[in-house]
Parts: structure tokens; sequence; C-alpha cells
């Protein structure tokens, strides 16, 4: 038997309300299966579980607000005896009036004989959700991003390097290259800079990771977080996965699907929780450069700012070409400025060969 | 008019002694003794002995005879002592009244009336005090009454006496001392169960000499907030089952109170209604509060603890809220 807990789904995280359970008793889950839904401050997140097993129990009911570290469910590993899942008890009436009503019975809680659901409890469940939609979204998240921000001004000693990066090679090989994609496939830019930050990354691993318990521990992958802004105000950084081993078009895919999803609201936990670095790139709209705060506990956020057609002396001439500049806001705990400058070169250098990308 | 069921019940049978020739009561003790329960006091003196009648101790022989004269165009009131000697005029209440409309082709038909008291609860111990209300309940071609109130003792016999097929009337021993209020004018209505206390949060069901438990029961659930509904089924056959389903259709749960043992018990048959035809009404399982499945004990504390008790169905009633 395992406890399944509730996820800390960031730094800015210490408890979480479930909206929703996508599993029964009874039903066997793989891990990574998305399980719950659960309301943070800055989204609703699905939860996905780490076992492989049979859920046993349900714990937490719906509209409980639990603390992190909660147990939530238990499962039973693959081939333990599994209790039989009863089905929940509801008197008729409460059953007629949730089909009346179109509640799931499944999801509100008993309070008659036996714990069965009665009416009352459809009832009560039925206007629930109306009540439940009045947490100011827009409050939380600013409370959670102040939060998380103060931390990170607090305890990281932050450094900041800057360096401008020619861009022109790297846009010529993805104009090449889109040409040979449809509209839809093709990738941008930000995709491409984002890959050479993972692939960098390789070399530097002691920016890729957390800052945790007065040591450094690297990640156990490249899961970059990308920033990503809000049309109602703030913002997340939920991570993709593996980025340094994803394919230039996948890569593109995985981006568009997470900017997607994060501006409707629908993350998952291990997306909110894995992270290991942070990109934040400010496209055409934005400025020069961009000094970020690094999300604790990471230890490095790496920043794009607008790119634009600069003078750029190269091989003995002057010519316009598009540069952008890169910034590190490195963690002066866990890395030097010497590392983080050679980190930025590094990346420089493999923005200058798109091929490999 | 405040009276005495006992009083209301004699006024019943003064009534139709008066009201019609054809009428004359028939029975162990009803005459010179004035009835085992003090019922017929003083109407052999009033109607003298052609129409109050001592009769021998055979219940076969009495009720066979009571069967002869209602076939021979009388309206014989038969008393059965208690309910514990009808078992000895079984073959001729269930054999042959309840069947002779049927057996005859519908030329015959057996308008005869049987009272006779039932129930536990004065220390006369297990053969003395059966409820087998069930029994005859159980039988097409019978009715069966149970008046619970002074009212009931007072209205129920003159529609059974003008019914053209056999009554039977349980007239449970624990009420003869009870007193109430008779209104004026009484109901004479044999077909309906009757709300004796409107309620919302849980229906009691329930018949005979159960009924002051359960008004006792509500009482005190009222004391804690339960606003308990009171149903009086008044007929047990045939059972009013648009009272009983418009009760718990509006209290969602039910109580069914019944002096009988459980198993086979009058309160499975409503249980069993009420989940044929209201089963989505329901907000909790039913419950029932019957008699313990023993022989009725002799000593006082040990018949008390075997019948139903308000503490019972407070209990019961509890057990379906929460």
């Amino acid at each position: 038997m395992t406890d399944f807990k509730l996820p800390s789904l960031g730094a800015d995280m210490d408890q979480g309300k479930l909206l929703e359970w996508k599993v029964k008793p009874g039903d066997a889950v793989r891990r990574g299966q998305v399980v719950a839904l659960v309301d943070t401050s800055k989204a609703a997140v699905e939860v996905e579980i780490w076992h492989d097993g049979v859920v046993q129990e349900l714990i937490t009911k719906p509209g409980e607000t639990i603390p992190v570290g909660t147990v939530m469910a238990r499962l039973a590993a693959p081939g333990e005896a599994v209790a039989t899942a009863l089905r929940r008890p509801a008197s008729p009436a409460a059953r007629k009036r949730a089909h009346e009503l179109d509640v799931d019975i499944e999801k509100v809680a008993g309070t008659g004989p036996h714990g069965a659901v009665t009416l009352e409890d459809i009832d009560k469940a039925a206007v629930k959700p109306a009540a439940a939609a009045a947490p100011d979204r827009q409050a939380e998240m600013r409370k959670a991003i102040a939060a998380a921000m103060s931390r990170s001004k607090r305890e990281i000693p932050h450094y900041y390097l800057s360096e401008a990066i020619p861009l022109h090679r790297a846009l010529d090989h993805l104009a090449r290259a889109n040409a040979a994609r449809p509209v839809t496939g093709r990738v941008l830019i930000g995709a491409l800079q984002l890959k050479a930050v993972a692939l960098t990354l390789r070399q530097f691993p002691d920016l890729n990771g957390f800052w945790r318990d007065g040591a450094f521990r690297s990640g156990a992958g490249i899961h970059v977080g990308v920033a990503i802004s809000l049309r109602q105000g703030g913002l997340v950084a939920p991570a993709i996965h593996d980025v340094d081993r994803l394919g230039l078009e996948e890569l593109m895919r995985a981006l568009a699907d997470l900017v997607k999803r994060a501006r409707a609201g629908s993350l998952r936990s291990s997306e909110m929780s894995d992270p290991t670095i942070t990109v934040t790139a400010l496209g055409e709209q934005g400025v020069e450069a961009v000094f970020g705060v690094i999300y604790p506990p990471q230890v490095a956020l790496v920043g794009f700012g607008r790119i634009a057609e600069r003078a750029l002396a190269e091989d003995g001439a002057l010519r316009a070409a598009p540069v952008v500049t890169a910034t590190l806001s490195g963690d002066h705990r866990a890395s030097d400025g010497h590392r983080g400058a050679r980190f930025l070169a590094a990346l420089r250098e493999q923005l200058q060969r798109p091929e490999e990308l | 008019m405040k009276t005495s069921y006992r009083e209301a019940m004699r006024a019943a049978l003064r009534e139709a002694l008066a009201a019609d020739p054809r009428v004359f009561l028939m029975g162990e003790d009803v005459g010179k003794y004035g009835g085992s329960y003090a019922v017929s006091k003083g109407l052999l003196e009033e109607f003298g002995p052609e129409r109050v009648r001592d009769t021998p101790l055979s219940e076969l022989a009495f009720v066979g005879a009571g069967i002869g004269a209602a076939l021979g165009g009388m309206r014989p009131i038969v008393e059965v002592m208690t309910v514990n000697f009808s078992l000895l005029a079984l073959d001729q209440i269930v054999n042959t009244a309840s069947l002779y409309r049927h057996m005859s082709g519908g030329q015959f038909s057996v308008p005869l009336v049987i009272r006779m008291a039932t129930g536990a609860g004065r220390q006369i111990a297990a053969q003395h005090s059966h409820s087998l209300e069930n029994w005859y309940a159980h039988v097409p071609g019978l009715k069966v009454l149970a008046p619970a109130t002074v009212e009931d003792a007072r209205g129920m016999l003159a529609p059974a006496l003008a019914d053209p097929d056999p009554v039977v009337i349980f007239e449970h021993a624990q009420l003869y001392n009870m007193e109430g209020e008779l209104p004026e004018p009484w109901t004479r209505d044999i077909r309906s169960a009757a709300v004796r206390k409107q309620g919302s949060a849980v229906s009691l069901i329930t018949y005979g000499g159960s009924l002051p438990k359960t008004f006792a029961a509500a009482e005190l659930l009222a004391k804690d907030g339960i606003d308990a509904e009171v149903v009086d089924l008044r007929v047990l056959r045939p059972l009013d089952d648009a009272t009983i389903m418009a009760s718990v259709a509006k209290c969602r749960r039910a109580v069914i109170i019944d002096e009988g043992w459980k198993t086979g018990s009058l309160a499975a048959e409503v249980m069993a209604r009420i989940v044929e035809q209201a089963f989505y009404e329901l907000d909790a399982p039913l419950a029932r509060v019957c008699s313990e499945e023993v022989p009725m004990p002799y000593a006082r504390h040990m018949e008390e603890a075997a019948l139903p008790q308000p503490a019972k169905i407070v209990a019961a009633a509890k057990g379906l809220l929460r």
C-alpha cells in the first residue's frame, strides 16, 4: 500500500484545494496518469501520480483545502490484494436528485446513515460550484508571486551577466527549414533558443538544478521552465521536460501546447514542480534585455530580450544583423560569475551552429 | 366529549343494537359477565338475552354459528375474547367466512363482524399476548380494522356492520382504559389510514396498541428538533397505500412500528410496498420496530424489553437521520 500525497507544485505552494478526482476506488492507475485536479493559487493543476497501482481509497474530498504532504489517497501496488471497491452508498432519492441536477454522486461526501449520500448532500453539492467560483484568482496569483519573488530576493544572492548574440545564422537556418514545413508546423526562434539553452546546459550541470538545505543538487534532467505571461496578469513557468532530448519540431509543439494550457489554466503537476531552470523571453514587444529573478529553489534564469537589428562587426566588416541580448541571473551560492560567463559564451556559440539544434 | 375507548366501543355496540334488529352480539361472557374487558357491560340488561348471547367455550362453534346467522340474513357481531383464542376459529374465518362469496359464485356473502382483543403488555404471558393481526390481514376476502383511538372505537363498528363481507376488528387490550376526546361528528371511515400528527423529518407508521407509544416517541423526537409524522394505518386490509406513500414522499424516511414479531410482519408488508411504490423518494433505509422474536415473557421488565417502546422508536428514527 502506498500513500498518494499532495505534491508541492512550486516554491510558492503550501496548500491546495482538491477540485475533482479523475479516478475512483478500484481504478488501475499508471505512473504519470492524471488523477486529480487541484487548485493552487496559480492554476487548476492536473496532478499526476508517481506509482503504478490500484486506487484503494480516496481520502480527500472535493472542495477540501489541504496542506502539501497530506495523504490524499491510498494505492494498492499492482497485484496487492484490493478490498472490493464498494459503490458509494446513496439513498434512492439522492441518486434520483443527483441525476436530475447532473451532480456526480461519486464526488459527494455523504452525511447520512452509514455515510450514505442524502438528498441534502446532493442539494448542497449542486449549489457549491457557484459559491466556489468566488476566490479571486488574480489576487491569489499576485500573492503567490509576491511570496516567491520576495523569498528569492531575500535568500538568493543574484549575479547578472549579459551577452549580445548574433542570430542571423540561426534565423537563416530556421527560414530555410521552415520553408519545407507546413505553415502550422513552423518552428519559431523561441523554440530554437530553448533548445540552445538546454544543449548548453549539458556542459553546465551546476546551473541546472536546485539549492536545497544549504547545498546544490543537480536536476535529474534538463526540464526548462518557460515563463508564460497570462492574459489576466501574472505568470507561470511550467516545465517542458528533457528539452535537450527533444527534436525542434517536437519542442515547438510542446511549447505551443504548454502556452495554450497555461492560459487555459490546466497544467500538470509535474510541469509545475519539475523545472530545473527558467527561461524568460520577452519577445518582439519586449525591451533589449531582461535580468530576471530566479524562481527558488532553482539556481539560474536565462533571459532573452527583443531580437533587433544591430550593427555587427564580423570578419573585418560592419553589417546589420539581428541580435538578441541573452542574460543570465545566477545564484551565487551555487555558481560563480566566471562559470556563468562561460555558460553565456557557450550559448552564444551554440546559437551560431543552428544545424546542431 | 371526553370518553374512554371501552365506553366508545360500548356506545357503538349500543347504537348498532338499537338501530338494526338484525344485529346481535355473541361471545364468551359478553352477557352476564359484561364482557372480559367489560365492553358489553349493561347491554344484556338493555337488549335482553336474544340479542346479547353468552356462548359455550368453543370458538369454532360460535364463530361458525355467526357465519350461519349472517348467511341467514342476520348481522351478527361475534366477540372472540382474544386473538389468542381465535386460532381455534381460524378454519371458520379463513376457510369459510372469507371464501363464501367466491365459493358460491357470488350468490352468498357473509356480513359478519368479528371483534377480538389483541396484544401484550399486561403480564398475561406467552399464550395470551399475541399480536396476530397480520395473519388475518394476509387473507383476501377479509377486511381487517385496528381502531387505535376513541374516535375509531366509536366510529368503525357501524361501517363494518354495513359491509357485505366479513370484517375483523382488533381492539388492543391496552387501549380500553385510554381516554380521549370524541369529536362530533366522528369519522365512520373504514378505507383509509390517518395522519395523526403532521411532520416532515421521518414518518412513523403504526397501528393499534403501538399508536400511543409512537406519539410518545414523536414527542421525544420533537425535543431533539426532529419533526416526526405519525401515520395510523387504521385499516390493515386493504392497506391504504396512497396515504403511506404520501407520507413517505414527504418525509423520505420511515420507521414502521408493529407489535407483531418482525419476521413476516405487517411491518414487513408495509416496507415492501414502500420499496415497490416509493423507492426513489427514500433518503434513508427503512427501519422497523417490532416485538423481539421470543415467546412473550411474563416478567414485567422482560415483557417491556420484548415490546416496541418509545425509546426504541426514537433510536430507530435517529438511526435514519444520521
